[in-house]
C-alpha cells in the first residue's frame, strides 16, 4: 500500500490538492479545507472510490439512450467493468428517475439507475 | 395577452428564472428544443448540485427539478419547438418573434428574460491548419452526439484544449470503449477544474500535454491523424517539435462565449471581458425591464449559481421602480458580475461573481467606497478558469465610487 499519496479532492467543486501519509496506523492529511477531504484522502489510499455515470441504449426513438449512474459509489477498479456492462444493457420501457435498470451492477452491491423520467419524454408508460 | 415576462431559453437559468417570478405575474418560456433542460439534458455526469441541494446529481436529474416545478406552476406557460428569431422594443414592452411549427408568430412582454446560454469556441478560432474533415468537432457536440443520440464519433482521439467539457468527454469517450490518447492545452497550465484532471484523466491514466497544441489536421473526408507540436511563450508552435498522432477525431474544447446576437440587436449594452451584457445586481441590461441571466450573460463554472443569479432576476420582474446606478471599478480582475449598482434599491447584501486577471499566488480583495476599505478577503491561490463569489454589505449612494482591488500579496498588482 502506497506510504504517501498527493490527489486532488474530487468531492466538491473546490479541488482541494491533498497529501496524505502513513503513519503507522493512521493517515495525515493536509491540504483539505474541510473534513470531508480527510475522509476522501483516507479512502484513496486504501480503497478508492468512484460513482458511475453514463448512458444504457432504450427501444425508443426520442430517447436512443438513457442516462444512468450508480446509486452510491463502487470501488474504483469497478468502473471500466461497468461501463463495458452499460453497453449491453437495452430498456425496453420507460423508466421513472431513480428506478432501477440493474441490481447490484458487476456483482458491487450497488444498483444502476436511471436518472431522468423517461415517460415524460416518450409518452409513453407501456412495454414496446 | 402580454405577458409579465418572455423567458427566452429554457436552460435551467431560464427555468429558474420563470419560477422565481411571482405567481400573480404571468410568464411565457420560449425553448428552441422538444423538452427543457438546456445544456443539462446531455450532461450525464455527476456533480451538480452540491451547493443548491447539498447532493451530487447528474445534468438530466438537477434539470428534472426545475422541470417539475415549472409545469406544476399555473401562471407558467411553455413553448418548445419554438425559436426566436428576433425582438422589438416598443413602447413599456417587448415584441418577441418566433417561428415553431405553427409558423411565424409574435409574443408580448412588458419585461424579457435573455436566457438563451452559451456557444462553444470552434476550432476556426483557434488556428488549426487543414481541412474540416468529419471527426473534427467541439467537445460539446461530441457530447451530444454520445449521450443524447447514442453515437460514439471518435475510437481513437486526441481532444485539443483542457477546458472542462474536453476532460468531461475524455472520460466519457473511454468509459464508451474509445482510446482517448491525450489532451493538449497550449496555455502552461490546464484550463478545467481540478477535480476534473483528477476523475477524468488521472484516474483513467490519459496524459495531459501541457504548452502543446494541435498545429494540421490530416484527413480530407474523414480526420486520419493530427499533428502535435510545443508552443513558446507567445503560444506559437516551434519549429522542429512537430509529431504526427494517427487518430480518427479531434475533440476541441477551447471555451464557451456567451450567446448575445438576440441582445446585441436589441441594443443591450456588452462587456467586452465577459462577452455578455452589462447588468445591475438585479440581472437588469442597459435597457429598462430586460435582464440577462445564466452562461448568456457570463459563463459560470456551476450551475448552481446560474439558478442562484437567474432566480434574483425573475424575483425582480414587476417591481420597475426607478433606478440609479453607479458603475463597479476594478483593477487585477478578470471580469466582474454585476458591472454596475443600483444604488436606489440596494438589498441588505449584494453577490459579485469575478475572475481574476492571471493566475496567482496568496491574494486579497480589497473594496472601497470613495477610497474607504469596506471589505477585504484573502485567498490562497487563484486561477482565471475558477470565478469566485463574495457577497457584500454596503451602503451607496449616486456619486459614489466603488471599486474592487485584487492584488498579490507580495505587494504586486494580481
Ligand atoms: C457543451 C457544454 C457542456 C457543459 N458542461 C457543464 C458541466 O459539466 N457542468 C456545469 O456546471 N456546466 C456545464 N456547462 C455550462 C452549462 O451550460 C451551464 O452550467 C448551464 O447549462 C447554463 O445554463 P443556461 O440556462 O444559461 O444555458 P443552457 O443550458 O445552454 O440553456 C440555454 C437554452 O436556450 C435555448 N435557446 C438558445 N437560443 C434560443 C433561441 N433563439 N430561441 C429559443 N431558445 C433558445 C437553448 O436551446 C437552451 O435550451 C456546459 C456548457 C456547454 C455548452
Ligand atoms: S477537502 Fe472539502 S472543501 Fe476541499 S475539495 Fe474536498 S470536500 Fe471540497
Amino acid at each position: 500500500m502506497a506510504e504517501r499519496l498527493e490527489t486532488i479532492c474530487i468531492v466538491c467543486p473546490n479541488g482541494c490538492r491533498l497529501t496524505a501519509v502513513r503513519k503507522g496506523n493512521v493517515i495525515e492529511v493536509s491540504g483539505n479545507k474541510c473534513p470531508r477531504g480527510i475522509t476522501y484522502a483516507e479512502a484513496e489510499m486504501t480503497a478508492p472510490k468512484r460513482s458511475f455515470t453514463g448512458t444504457v441504449a432504450s427501444v425508443f426513438k426520442e430517447m436512443p439512450v438513457v442516462p444512468v449512474r450508480t446509486a452510491g459509489e463502487v470501488d474504483k477498479a469497478k468502473i471500466l467493468e461497468i461501463a463495458a456492462r452499460t453497453r449491453e444493457i437495452l430498456l425496453t420501457r420507460a423508466y421513472a428517475a431513480g428506478e432501477v435498470a440493474e441490481e447490484n451492477v458487476c456483482g458491487t452491491g450497488v444498483a444502476l439507475i436511471v436518472t431522468t423520467d423517461m415517460r415524460k419524454v416518450t409518452g409513453r408508460t407501456e412495454e414496446l | 395577452m402580454r405577458y409579465a415576462a418572455i423567458v427566452i431559453g429554457g436552460g435551467p437559468a431560464g427555468m429558474a428564472a420563470a419560477c422565481a417570478v411571482k405567481e400573480s405575474e404571468k410568464v411565457l418560456i420560449i425553448e428552441r428544443e422538444a423538452r427543457l433542460g438546456g445544456i443539462l439534458k446531455q450532461c450525464v455526469h455527476d456533480g451538480f448540485g452540491v451547493i443548491r441541494f447539498g447532493e451530487k446529481l447528474s445534468g438530466p436529474e438537477y434539470a428534472d427539478r426545475f422541470i417539475e416545478e415549472v409545469y406544476a406552476r399555473k401562471n407558467i406557460d411553455v413553448k418548445v419547438l419554438t425559436f426566436v428569431t428576433s425582438i422589438e422594443k416598443e413602447n413599456g414592452y417587448y415584441r418577441v418573434s418566433t417561428t415553431s411549427g405553427a409558423g411565424i408568430e409574435t409574443h408580448e412582454g412588458e419585461n424579457l428574460i435573455l436566457a438563451n446560454g452559451c456557444r462553444e469556441r470552434t476550432a476556426r478560432q483557434v488556428n488549426i491548419h487543414g481541412t474540416r474533415p468529419a471527426g473534427l468537432m467541439t467537445a460539446g457536440t461530441a457530447q451530444n452526439l454520445v449521450n443524447l443520440l447514442g453515437v460514439n464519433p471518435a475510437k481513437r482521439c486526441v481532444i485539443l484544449g483542457s477546458g472542462d467539457i474536453g476532460l468531461i468527454m475524455a472520460r466519457r469517450l473511454t468509459l464508451e470503449g474509445s482510446q482517448v490518447l491525450g489532451v493538449y492545452e497550449a496555455k502552461s497550465s490546464p484550463s478545467g477544474l481540478q477535480r476534473n484532471l483528477q476523475q477524468c484523466l488521472y484516474d483513467f491514466g490519459i496524459p495531459l500535454h501541457l504548452k502543446k497544441t494541435v498545429t494540421l489536421v490530416h484527413g480530407r473526408d474523414r480526420v486520419e491523424g493530427v499533428t502535435v507540436a510545443d508552443v513558446d511563450d507567445g503560444m506559437l508552435p516551434i519549429a522542429g517539435t512537430e509529431e504526427y498522432i494517427p487518430c480518427d477525431a479531434l475533440i476541441v474544447s477551447v471555451g464557451l462565449i456567451p450567446e448575445n446576437e438576440l441582445a446585441e440587436k436589441l441594443g443591450v449594452a456588452m462587456d467586452a471581458k465577459t462577452k455578455g451584457p452589462i447588468v445591475d445586481q438585479y440581472m437588469m441590461t442597459t435597457l429598462d425591464g430586460v435582464y440577462s441571466v445564466g452562461n448568456a450573460l457570463h459563463v459560470h463554472d456551476l450551475v448552481d449559481y446560474v439558478s442562484e443569479v437567474s432566480e434574483t432576476a425573475g424575483k425582480d420582474v414587476g417591481r420597475r421602480k426607478e433606478r440609479a446606478t453607479i458603475e463597479v471599478l476594478s483593477r487585477g480582475l478578470g471580469y466582474i458580475v454585476p458591472q454596475r449598482i443600483d444604488v436606489k434599491n440596494l438589498e441588505e447584501k449584494t453577490t459579485y461573481y469575478f475572475r481574476t486577471a492571471r493566475e496567482t499566488g496568496k491574494a486579497k480583495l480589497t473594496v472601497t467606497v470613495n477610497g474607504v476599505e469596506i471589505y477585504s478577503k484573502k485567498y490562497s491561490a487563484l486561477r482565471p478558469p475558477e470565478a469566485e463569489r463574495v457577497s457584500i454589505k454596503h451602503l451607496l449612494k449616486a456619486g459614489d465610487e466603488l471599486k474592487f482591488v485584487l492584488e498579490e500579496d507580495d505587494g504586486g498588482k494580481a
